[in-house]
């Protein structure tokens, strides 16, 4: 494991109500290192990812983030332009709904050029070879570049959605239930496409997920919230396996086992 | 002033005194930050918004006494919009007008810019439908006033982009995305991509109406305006194989005309005055 986090966040506050969205949240991130966040639905885990993302102001607390050019800085402490270019640049952002992710009006090609055109590319063709190879490493047919994301099934909508965030090399990755959705089959090819991605890009990865063999599939490390609380935090494997909390120890039990 | 030239029971054209100078300070404002589009009070028009509005509102906030006015619908100053346009303001300023681009202190137009080369001193009006350049691929005006402020202006080659994709160069002919001072990326009206090099450096000052959208913004004098473009596939403006049939120009915008119904078609020059003058100069000649 790496000497130094990438990102800090320190006792995180985002509150709709008492008890609705997330309270006092601290932990830290390491490059390389993938962080599950499980919970019931409303446990406020996606206002985390938000808030994480840089896409919702907390009320309380600090975000600490490690750049590219080794330097700390305060998230919401930034402007809005810096905000965006480390969204587009250093970041990416997986929508649990493709569509949430996806520019659907234009050509899958140009959805995974957008962050390049964004960042001053200006050469089509190697736009078009970017896109290519994307394309093949998520497993799509190049065939279908010049094809709009609505002719996609659900899985290849969100493979595309995570060539689209990758093809910057992102070093931090959040993902809002990345396989929520898909169907059994195609949310294991997407999970062992994530899990071979996140190795050989070497990033750093918050997932938000409520399904627990997702979590244990890729996550190394786990963070359980209820109420808008983290009531656990440890190794995956030593959550799921030797729960402490009352409420761990009842999601564990009620996971299907066939 | 003449009082006699203008119709009864009218404000010097047409608009009231307090809202021209509404709009002359979103003018100045606009001028002040070049490709900017500044919301503005606009107010209805005895016409259809489409047909000019904010063009007219623009032209109605500037013009002098002592103005000269051209109007040109399409390159054309004999088509119904520019006849009626010209007429709007001849009888409720009483300027003079005139067809000859020279001549004019003001030429109000509708997708077009005069072939002839625009002085300093002149002023270019423009009417426009769509201001935002980027309201194709996001229909947020929040959003892309966004966009414009954080210059986040990825998404405009998108669009070129998939032109490429899909017909193997840039098939955008109009409304081409142009960039200006290096700031703002900025809609330049519905003018064939062929008069975007005409607004680079132009010595004229070039002002744009939008009336539904209620949005002016201008390009001042001697400013950079620059077509977006790849370094791979260049900006570069139409061409015909044809010269004007009538004047026998090689260097101006042509229209396909459709001589009869069994499909035979000619080509002449959009410019009317342009073509004209050519002419006359021809008959000097021979």
């Amino acid at each position: 494991m790496n000497r130094e986090p990438i990102l800090q966040v320190d006792n995180l506050t985002k509150l709709y109500a008492a008890g609705k969205g997330c309270e006092e949240v601290s932990f830290d991130l390491y490059p390389g290192e993938v962080l599950g966040i499980v919970g019931e639905s409303g446990s406020g885990k996606s206002t985390l990812l938000s808030c994480l993302s840089a896409r919702l102001a907390p009320d309380q607390g600090d975000i600490h983030y490690l750049t590219r050019a080794a330097e700390w800085v305060n998230l919401y402490g930034l402007s809005e332009s810096r905000q965006r270019q480390l969204q587009r640049t250093e970041w990416g952002i997986v929508h649990q709904h493709p569509r949430d992710g996806l520019r659907m009006g234009v050509s899958a090609g140009a959805n995974i050029g957008e962050r390049l055109m964004a960042t001053g590319q200006r050469h089509y063709g190697n736009l078009r070879d970017t896109a290519q190879s994307w394309m093949s490493d998520v497993e799509l047919d190049i065939a279908r570049i010049d094809d709009k994301p609505t002719t996609y099934s659900g899985g290849m909508q969100q493979r595309l959605q995570i060539a689209r965030n990758l093809v910057t090399h992102p070093r931090l990755v959040f993902m809002d239930e990345p396989t929520g959705g898909l169907d059994v089959s195609v949310q294991a090819r997407l999970l062992d496409l994530l899990r071979q991605l996140v190795t050989e890009m070497n990033l750093a990865v918050v997932i938000v997920t409520h399904d627990l063999a997702v979590a244990r599939l890729l996550a190394q490390r786990l963070i359980v919230m209820r109420h808008g609380r983290v009531v656990e935090t440890g190794l995956t494997d030593q959550v799921l396996d030797d729960p402490q909390h009352a409420y761990t120890q009842l999601l564990v039990s009620s996971v299907l086992t066939s | 002033m003449n009082p006699q030239t203008i119709r009864e029971g009218y404000n010097f054209a047409y608009l009231d005194e307090q809202t021209k100078r509404m709009i002359r300070r979103a003018l100045l404002k606009a001028v002040a930050i070049p490709g900017y589009q500044v919301p503005f009070g606009g107010r209805e028009m005895p016409m259809p918004y489409g047909w000019g509005t904010g063009g007219m509102q623009v032209t109605a906030a500037v013009i002098g006494q002592t103005d000269c006015l051209k109007v040109i619908d399409q390159g054309a100053d004999d088509t119904t919009n520019a006849v009626s346009i010209r007429a709007f303001f001849r009888d409720l300023t009483g300027v003079k007008t005139t067809e000859r681009t020279e001549e004019a202190t003001l030429i109000q137009t509708r997708h077009r810019i005069p072939e002839k080369p625009l002085q300093a001193g002149q002023v270019l009006v423009y009417q426009v439908p769509i201001p935002e350049p980027l309201r194709f691929i996001e229909p947020s005006e929040v959003e892309t006033r966004k966009m414009h402020a954080l210059e986040d202006y990825g998404v405009m080659h998108i669009k070129l982009y998939e032109d490429i994709a899909q017909f193997g160069h840039i098939a955008t002919a109009y409304a081409y995305p142009v960039l200006v001072n290096g700031r703002y990326v900025m809609d330049p009206s519905p003018i064939p991509k062929f008069d975007n090099p005409k607004m680079d450096n132009s010595p004229a000052l070039q002002l744009f109406g939008a009336g539904r959208e209620k949005r002016i913004y201008a390009i001042p004098p001697y400013t950079d305006v620059k077509s977006l473009d790849f370094e791979d596939h260049p900006f570069e403006v139409q061409k015909w194989e044809q010269c004007c049939a009538i004047c026998g120009s090689a260097e101006s915008f042509l229209d396909e005309v459709i001589m009869d119904d069994q499909g035979t078609h000619e080509f002449i020059c959009s410019d009317t005055d342009y073509c004209r003058e050519r002419m006359e100069n021809l008959e000097v000649t021979v």
